[in-house]
């Protein structure tokens, strides 16, 4: 029944102009809903939209299409009931703690008595007694986080919104924060009736969420939900727990290695494929680890993330990038080195230039491109505009420039070309 | 500090030194210039050494670079940025003293240099709006030119010797700078002094060993030896000042000069409050606006670049024409030219205002005067500081200029501390000169200690976003 959900969001549509009348699709047709006492996880990638959807359930910004509504009401502006936590806690620098904490108050017209105690009160839940005059600077980030959580807590709002409010912290403080609030939660001190939570830690979304609706990226959609059947407190360590962090990290890959191969298949020698940034050194380290004991060339995803101390953000491009390179087969949850990855990782240096040179020559049809003109043209060299306007036939002009920026990075360390920065001009010849 | 005062005195001074009067006259006009640029951006160099980053002058001693390799690999490019920038902000003071300086009269003595500022002076005479306003067309596009082929490439240029490894976010671009650099001419012309550069560094073996580091106690026996010939020196400046003094001025004078000085104060303080109440709000809806930012940012820059002494016959002839107060009529004209320091510093600090502190005000429904009061002045409060200082210099500065001025045969007089400096000057009266110059000194720098320089740390401590 939608007339009891806190919030309906349904076919949003969001577009930011990218100059010359171009648009950047960064939300298409995105349903959720939220409904009372539930925690619901968006996860997915950086720049797949969900702070933008964020920013939009929050009243701070406007959807181009579809209708966002809270308690049955068009959301047209930020409205009084929502809060939000924020990623680097955007606490005012000239407001101590306890000021901080009121300002949401104070805009409420409330009578300063009330302020006050409701502020207090807030202080005291959230842990930062003893802390109320003190300076957002002289606070450790953990610390500063629970303001953040304190300030939006206080004006009792009845959905907190949390833009990767632990993303900024370390491991320990983070996970301390997340169980505090997870128990104030499961013990129903918050007056809060709904938590969305944007996050791209697939653990800390099966950590605290009911639901967890994954996006996936260019446009932002979201791709599908899983509902996270698990009495709270988690264990981190439990079967079931392990279970449902490896069915989303199949989810996530799946789905980007797929459209990538499909990509391959269709655009054999098209440019147009746009190319994320990764650098070759990433891919020789995950390559070099992949290679050793314990994993002998074949690894889980979710191991080999936590033993290489990275998040979903930093593997899964290096992950398509190898895919893309035919270094490694990325598969289900498992990626799994080449007959060329292999190769690649007991080479030396020098070996490993030409293998990667000839793998840019092979696979990455922009760069193979660009060698096919300095070979053909008489000077060996050619301005950055020529490619440039010809990659901004196909994508967007940012999309562009990454995609040049990460083949002059791959063809420097392959040796295939080379960048002068300076003139903007592509060259056969070494730098003197 | 009141250079504009120190003109007179020395264009004296260089007259006499020179026999043929032009040469003279040049070089007082070029001492002139010189002061007004020079101290600025050797202070800022100097500052910048100071904050060459310890680890990399261990990388230099490490590899044995010799001090005049150092200089230039490691200390000299670390202070390109501030050095540019503030090239560009001390060219608009140059020019100030140039159209002043170039048709001065002292006493007896006119000089009129070929140039605009005696291009306009005469104008002035004759009562010729439209040779002002031709003037005030040349000046722009002179201002435009330089912009276009000097400091946009300098400061494109100046850009790879940020510290930071992150690029940054707009890199500045030139299109002169862009044309040098592909340009095999330039290439060719070049690469003998480069030859000649890299080459000077063999001059001196590599310094490796101990001799990179300086005998301590050498050091301070030198320090001794210089404070103590600073000293005497200054006691022996403090002596000469004394019998001056003693000799041509009475208490009746200084108790003058002091009066007047707080006439002038009353006016800067005054000026500088209105300035602010109107630029402040204007800076940061622009601040927060990047569209709009883009758009203003350039052209503050460019009318603080503009020598506002320019404007001013224009503003006194409609002063002579509606036959206005002088004392509070000619006060505007002092924060003419300083008043957009505030205005662009205003806007550099509200558009650094993180998009996730607006967020959360905005979510938080903060509004109207609470908005204004906890989150945006706050916010640009030591950008405003900055830029207020800047103003407020300046403007003690522009009343030597701004509190007489004349259209045709009518002088206006204000009274003032400006006024003061100006009609001793014009007498040929040193001993009020000199005393104008002393007393506008000390209220500025009193100015700047009780209340300033406590205020701009006041604002870093509590207000800076780090």
């Amino acid at each position: 029944m939608a007339g009891t959900n806190l919030l309906d969001v349904t076919h949003v549509r969001r577009t930011f102009p990218r100059g010359a009348g171009e648009e950047l699709l960064v939300l298409d047709d995105v349903n959720l809903s939220l409904k009372e006492g539930e925690i619901v996880g968006l996860l997915g990638r950086s720049g797949s939209g969900k702070s933008t959807l964020l920013r939009l359930i929050a009243g701070l910004a406007r959807p181009q299409g579809g209708s966002l509504t809270y308690m049955g009401a068009p959301i047209e502006g930020p409205a009084q009931g929502v809060a939000m936590v924020f990623q680097s806690f955007a606490l005012f620098p000239w407001l101590t703690v306890l000021e901080n904490v009121q300002l949401g108050l104070e805009a409420l017209n409330l009578p300063p008595k009330e302020i006050r105690a409701r502020a207090l009160a807030a202080i005291d839940l959230i842990g930062l007694d003893g802390y109320e005059s003190a300076y957002p600077r002289e606070l450790s980030g953990g610390m500063r986080q629970r303001v953040g959580f304190a300030r939006a807590v206080v004006v009792h709002p009845n959905i907190l919104l949390m833009d990767e409010p632990f993303s900024a912290l370390d491991v320990l403080t983070a996970e301390n924060l997340r169980t505090d609030l997870v128990e104030l939660w499961g013990n129903r001190k918050l007056p809060i009736k709904g938590i969305i939570l944007v996050t791209h830690n697939i653990e800390e979304a099966v950590l605290m969420c009911d639901r967890v609706l994954l996006f996936s990226s260019n446009p932002g959609r979201v791709s599908s939900e899983i509902k996270i059947d698990l009495p709270q407190p988690r264990d981190r360590t439990s079967p079931l727990f392990e279970q449902y962090v490896d069915q989303i990290y199949v989810e996530m890959t799946a789905r980007r290695v797929e459209r990538l191969r499909e990509q391959q298949a269709r655009a054999k020698a098209g440019i147009e494929m746009p190319l994320v940034h990764v650098s070759p050194n990433q891919i020789s380290g995950l390559i070099e680890a992949l290679a050793v004991p314990p994993y002998d060339g074949k690894a889980d995803l979710p191991d080999i993330a936590y033993e290489q101390e990275l998040e979903v953000d930093e593997l899964f491009p290096v992950a398509e990038a190898m895919q893309l390179l035919r270094l490694a087969d990325v598969e289900g949850g498992d990626i799994k080195l080449t007959h060329m990855g292999k190769r690649f990782a007991d080479a030396d240096l020098n070996e490993r230039k030409e293998i990667f040179s000839r793998s840019l020559m092979n696979n990455v049809p922009l760069a193979a491109h660009i060698r096919r003109i300095l070979d053909e043209r008489a000077s060996h060299s050619a301005p950055k505009s020529r490619f440039l306007d010809e990659l901004e036939d196909h994508m967007a002009e940012e999309a562009a420039e990454d995609s040049l920026k990460t083949v002059v990075s791959w063809a420097r360390f392959g040796e295939l070309f080379s960048y002068d920065d300076d003139a903007a001009l592509f060259s056969l010849e070494n730098p003197t | 500090m009141p250079i504009l005062g120190f003109i007179s005195v020395t264009v004296v001074w260089f007259l006499s030194l020179a026999p043929g009067r032009i040469l003279g006259a040049e070089l007082a006009c070029v001492f002139a210039i010189f002061t007004s640029q020079a101290w600025n951006m050797a202070f800022s160099f100097y500052q910048s050494l100071r904050t060459v980053p310890p680890e990399l002058e261990e990388a230099g001693r490490m590899f044995g670079l010799n001090a005049w390799a150092r200089f230039w690999r490691i200390e000299a490019p670390f202070a390109m940025p501030p050095l540019v920038w503030n090239m560009m902000m001390s060219m608009a003071g140059g020019w100030f003293f140039v159209t002043l300086s170039e048709a001065i009269s002292v006493g007896s003595t006119t000089i009129a240099l070929p140039g605009i500022g005696s291009y306009i002076a005469v104008a002035i005479d004759e009562r010729d709006l439209s040779a002002i306003f031709y003037a005030i067309g040349t000046m722009l596009v002179v201002i435009l030119v330089y912009d276009q082929l000097l400091f946009r490439p300098l400061i494109a240029w100046a850009d790879r010797f940020r510290i930071e490894n992150q690029p940054s976010e707009e890199q500045p671009e030139s299109w002169v700078l862009t044309m040098l650099r592909r340009s095999r001419l330039i290439d060719t012309l070049t690469a003998p002094f480069d030859a000649m550069i890299r080459w000077s560094y063999r001059l001196q073996p590599a310094s490796f060993g101990l001799r990179a580091i300086a005998p301590e106690s050498k050091g301070r026996l030198g320090d001794i030896v210089w404070y103590a010939v600073l000293a005497v020196l200054g006691s022996y400046g403090a002596w000469r000042v004394y019998n001056f003094a003693h000799a041509n001025l009475t208490w009746s004078d200084l108790g003058e000069a002091m009066g007047l000085g707080v006439l002038t104060m009353i006016r800067v303080v005054v000026l500088i409050g209105l300035a602010s109440l109107i630029w402040t709000p204007v800076g940061i809806y622009v601040g927060l606006r990047p569209a709009l930012t883009r758009w203003v940012q350039p052209v503050a820059q460019f009318l603080a670049a503009f020598p506002a002494n320019i404007l001013f016959p224009l503003a006194v002839s409609l002063i002579v024409f509606w036959d206005l107060n002088p004392d509070i009529w000619l006060s505007p004209l002092m924060v003419l030219g300083t008043q957009w320091y505030i205005l662009f510093n205003v806007i550099a600090g509200a558009s650094t205002m993180p998009t996730e502190l607006r967020d959360a005000a905005d979510n938080f429904g903060v509004r109207g005067w609470l908005w204004w009061k906890k989150v945006a002045l706050p916010c640009v409060f030591p950008y405003y500081v900055t830029g207020a200082i800047t103003a407020s210099g300046g403007s003690w500065n522009a009343s030597i200029v701004a509190e007489v001025a004349s259209w045709g045969r009518r002088t206006l007089h204000a009274h003032g501390l400006g006024a003061y400096i100006a009609d001793a000057t014009t007498k040929g009266d040193f001993r009020h000169v000199v005393l104008g110059i002393a007393v506008m000194s000390f209220y500025v720098v009193v100015l700047n200690r009780i209340f300033w320089r406590p205020l701009y740390w006041y604002a870093e401590r509590k207000f800076r976003l780090t």
